[in-house]
């Protein structure tokens, strides 16, 4: 017997060795609870032959070994996930706060979208540190998480020609979500802010700091804060 | 033990095996070999398990030097190789005597070239493999491409190998294709009849800042269905991604994991590591296939990894 979370899948081979699962056709607290609670059951209770998995704000990628299994068989066994969904007990989600020196170096995009929304740089600070964030899914690179929501008055469009580096801890909006850059990378969103503390570790065991379902909150920091506290996490 | 001393490294030369697979939840991707096919044969040639760390060159092979000698296989595209002068075979393996050196040049065919050492390379493991992930520093030695002055551990291995070579047959079945076989991609349906004709008919060439991250192809934009307003994804090793102005990129080895362009294809399986030998400027095409044959042509190409008859003692 289905239930409503298999009836509302959406499945679709993504690639020879990969099928994507869809919930809905946005962004819904329903439908992120629903990739988390199969990401969930999925990891605690592992499919052969499925390589990895990449969940997302309403969908989830499984990649699986084409030579044993097809997207068929995978399909019926996701459904038989899907129909025990309602089972699954999430874990209370994990408050974390990252600390940000917002402006100036730190932020050099801040400037512009105060300028864009016609509000002080205290004004725009306070509303990037108002709203607790969801952590959607990690993507992109390693640890980088994608937060939502962004207060509606902070909402921006992305950079037209994105840096071709952004530094590491740089903490970004763009569109209805914010993020920080674990790495130097490449990156498009609008810096408003940069954290010391480290996103993504190799030698720590839980490698990135926030996980998906974890809410966020950001706090203010001084430059000086940021230097003592950049000196503790190196 | 032995080690390998880097008197040159090369354009960009890095560690890789047959990459990290499972951490997409924490938005690792997985990294390992371009060509991993010549990757594992070089190490099936050097009595290696398959997946054993190797050195990856890309254009411009380096000078390696070996104080305690090693056995070494070179494969994928023709660098050149000499040792100590004397012309080097590819796809075979070799004794590279106490103190000779190992010179590589430009490419005189395809994007990578190999070299895999009896024993595998040592380093320190990051989430289980050895590959090297530029974007973030971690894996690999030191997180990065090699340098000047650098010194490599060989892996200890018990035994001798016989000298050992690529039959002629296999040869020819791992030559990297021009023409890349493609699956639909999940938004191919937003892409209109004439543009997904246009994307198969179009030539493209491989523009300069490719790299391991992605393809970025010149030519045979599709503007129709392209960057269409879509929520992220996971995204597929291979996925052919149409961002805004239409101009494709190819997610590669090193992707990003999760994606918010529309992709039209994706490529096929069996057809991976010829992705890794696509040079700057080369003309490739695509044509679709269904399902089954991917998985037919993955299928074959595996038995013939497998065969007894690919590696003639």
């Amino acid at each position: 017997m289905d239930t409503s979370a298999s009836e509302g899948a959406r499945f679709q081979p993504a690639s020879d060795q990969s099928l994507l699962i869809t919930f809905g056709t946005e962004i819904s607290l329903t439908a992120h609870q629903q990739v988390m609670k199969l990401l969930r059951l999925l990891q605690s209770e592992p499919v052969a032959s499925v390589r990895n998995l990449h969940p997302a704000y309403c969908s989830l990628l499984v990649r699986f070994d084409g030579l044993s299994i097809s997207h068929g068989e995978v399909e019926a066994i996701l459904r038989e996930y899907l129909a025990r969904l309602e089972e699954v007990k999430l874990p209370e989600p994990r408050l974390v706060e990252i600390p940000v020196c917002y402006g100036g170096e730190y932020g050099p995009d801040l400037a512009d979208v105060c300028a864009l929304h016609g509000i002080s740089s205290a004004q725009a600070i306070e509303l990037h540190c108002s709203a607790t964030y969801l952590v959607y899914f990690l993507g992109f690179v390693p640890g980088f998480a994608y937060l939502g929501e962004l207060p509606k008055e902070l909402v921006t469009p992305r950079l037209a020609t994105p840096r071709r580096r952004v530094q590491a801890g740089s903490v970004g909006i763009a569109g209805n979500q914010s993020g920080v850059y674990p790495f130097a990378t490449p990156g498009g969103w609008r810096l408003i802010g940069r954290t010391p503390v480290a996103m993504f570790r190799a030698d720590r065991e839980e490698l990135s700091l926030l996980s998906i379902g974890d809410r966020v909150r950001f706090a203010p920091i001084s430059a000086e804060r940021f230097a003592a506290l950049e000196k503790e996490w190196a | 033990m032995g080690v390998i001393q880097v008197q040159e490294p090369g354009l960009f030369t890095t560690v890789q095996d047959l990459g990290r697979e499972g951490f997409g939840p924490v938005g690792v991707s997985a990294s390992g070999a371009a060509d991993g096919i010549s990757l594992r044969l070089g190490n099936r040639l050097v009595g290696n398990a398959e997946g054993a760390a190797g050195l990856e060159m890309t254009l411009l092979g380096g000078t390696f030097q070996f104080p305690d000698g090693a056995i070494v296989a070179l494969t994928g595209s023709d660098f050149g190789a000499t040792v100590d002068g004397a012309q080097a075979a590819l796809w075979a393996s070799m004794q590279v005597k106490l103190g000779q050196t190992l010179r590589l040049g430009p490419t005189r065919s395809g994007a990578r070239c190999y070299l895999c050492v009896r024993g595998g390379i040592e380093v320190k493991l990051f989430l289980g493999s050895a590959s090297t992930h530029i974007l973030s520093g971690l894996g690999g030695h030191e997180g990065r491409s090699l340098r000047k002055g650098d010194m490599l551990k060989i892996g200890s291995a018990n035994g001798a190998v016989p000298e050992r070579r690529l039959s002629a047959n296999a040869l020819k079945h791992v030559l990297p294709r021009k023409v890349l076989r493609v699956t639909p991609g999940p938004q191919s349906d937003w892409f209109p009849e004439a543009a997904q004709r246009m994307f198969y008919e179009s030539r493209y060439r491989v523009a300069e800042e490719s790299n391991r991250m992605g393809i970025r192809l010149e030519g045979g934009a599709v503007l129709e269905g392209a960057g269409g307003k879509m929520i992220s994804e996971g995204v597929s090793l291979g996925a052919i991604q149409v961002p805004d102005g239409g101009q494709q990129i190819i997610l590669f080895v090193e992707q990003q994991t999760t994606g918010g362009y529309p992709k039209i294809a994706n490529v096929i399986s069996a057809d991976f590591h010829c992705l890794g030998q696509l040079r700057p400027r080369d003309e490739i095409r695509f044509e679709r296939v269904d399902w089954e044959t991917a998985r037919t042509l993955l299928r074959e190409q595996e038995e013939l990894l497998a065969s007894e008859e690919l590696i003639l003692g």
